[in-house]
């Protein structure tokens, strides 16, 4: 039996770091705390805007858009459904390049997103689709390596993209 | 006493060709025809979220003043911003909350709390370095200049009522010419 891969979350890092992006507005969530938010926090390339709530981010980064400014949200799926409203009037009414990276709290390591056995995981992609936000899954080491490109895709065409983290990204 | 329009009037006087004014609900329909000007950013979405784009806006142009005129409901439903911008100390931030104790564009229902809630208080205790409440035109004006030479992020809490009633132009706060309008002004020269 194939042992499991996880991403990187160096490659993730660098993969913002390829595409731009200064600013990370984040809310901790488990599944991330590890492998990104904390050697983001620790890094001197980005800045860490530490919000109350997700959809203070969805604000921050869509307004920081406007001069070119690139930033991305990174939080947990319950931050996600807590801010689709946001989500709803900022970045898809308003067509403003909102990246969110969302942890996937609860999913189990092998199975797509829509297997999950979790309720609050499993609906996530159903979600996304109803709203026709654009989401792409991180969960093998080499979904990682399409962050920049989608990124740049975000802001040419002013559009929101969410990267939904699968595994836990190893350090 | 302060009336909302009049005391928008007299901020006009101070706000600077080149600063970002974001406002929300009544104070932003007074003020598009008070101030009409390209660098008015209109298009917060809505449940309370116009601070949240002034500290993105703030964060990611320093070199300008960001002004917000937020409304007390406004600021009830997104209260944690208040330590969001205390812990981002943007400088060029200043938050000006319009405490009319109702949600006016809504059929004027109170907010919980009424008029009772201090919100230069409460901003003072999230980090706000400076924070003012004013229940007089004549004292805001007098101490306008001040406050605007002090590094943000800024707090002013404007306890209003009502003055005259400028029309809700929603079609126009939510088009993408109003969004457009702005990016062209922020971006150029």
């Amino acid at each position: 039996m194939k042992s499991l891969e996880y991403p990187s979350g160096k490659q993730i890092i660098k993969q913002l770091q390829m595409a731009g992006v200064r600013f990370v507005v984040s809310l901790p969530d488990i599944v991330t705390s590890s492998g990104l938010l904390w050697p983001i926090a620790r890094n001197s390339d980005f800045e860490l805007i530490r919000v109350c709530k997700e959809d203070e981010g969805v604000s921050i980064c869509a307004a920081m858009s406007y001069n070119g400014t690139r930033a991305v949200l990174l939080m947990q799926q319950t931050g996600l459904m807590d801010s689709l409203n946001s989500i709803r009037a900022i970045a898809m009414d308003y067509q403003l390049p909102v990246v969110m990276m969302v942890g996937l709290q609860g999913k189990e390591p092998e199975p797509e997103p829509e297997q999950s056995s979790v309720y609050g995981v499993r609906i996530i992609p159903s979600v996304l689709e109803a709203m026709s936000v654009s989401y792409s899954l991180i969960q093998e080491p080499s979904d990682a390596l399409t962050i920049q490109d989608r990124i740049g895709s975000c802001y040419a065409d002013s559009k929101p993209h969410v990267f939904l983290i699968g595994r836990t990204p190893i350090e | 006493m302060m009336l909302r329009d009049e005391t928008l009037m007299a901020l006009g006087e101070v706000i600077e060709e080149g600063d970002i004014v974001v406002a929300v609900y009544q104070s932003l329909f007074d003020w598009m025809e008070i101030k009409p000007r390209d660098l008015n950013y209109v298009a917060t979405g809505a449940m309370g979220q116009a601070s949240s784009h002034g500290l993105g806006l703030a964060l990611a142009n320093p070199e300008r003043k960001v002004f917000v005129f937020d409304g007390d409901g406004s600021l009830l439903m997104n209260l944690g911003t208040l330590a969001t911008i205390g812990e981002a100390a943007s400088e060029n931030l200043y938050h000006l909350v319009f405490a009319n104790g109702t949600y006016e564009v809504n059929g004027g229902h109170p907010v919980p709390g009424g008029k009772n809630i201090d919100f230069a208080s409460i901003a003072t205790a999230c980090g706000y370095p400076h924070s003012f409440r004013f229940s007089s035109l004549r004292k805001m004006q007098g101490m306008l200049a001040e406050i605007i030479s002090c590094k943000g992020p800024v707090f002013m809490a404007l306890d209003i009522e009502p003055g005259k009633k400028y029309p809700w132009k929603y079609d126009y706060i939510h088009s993408s010419e109003a969004r457009d309008r702005f990016r062209r002004a922020l971006n150029q020269g």
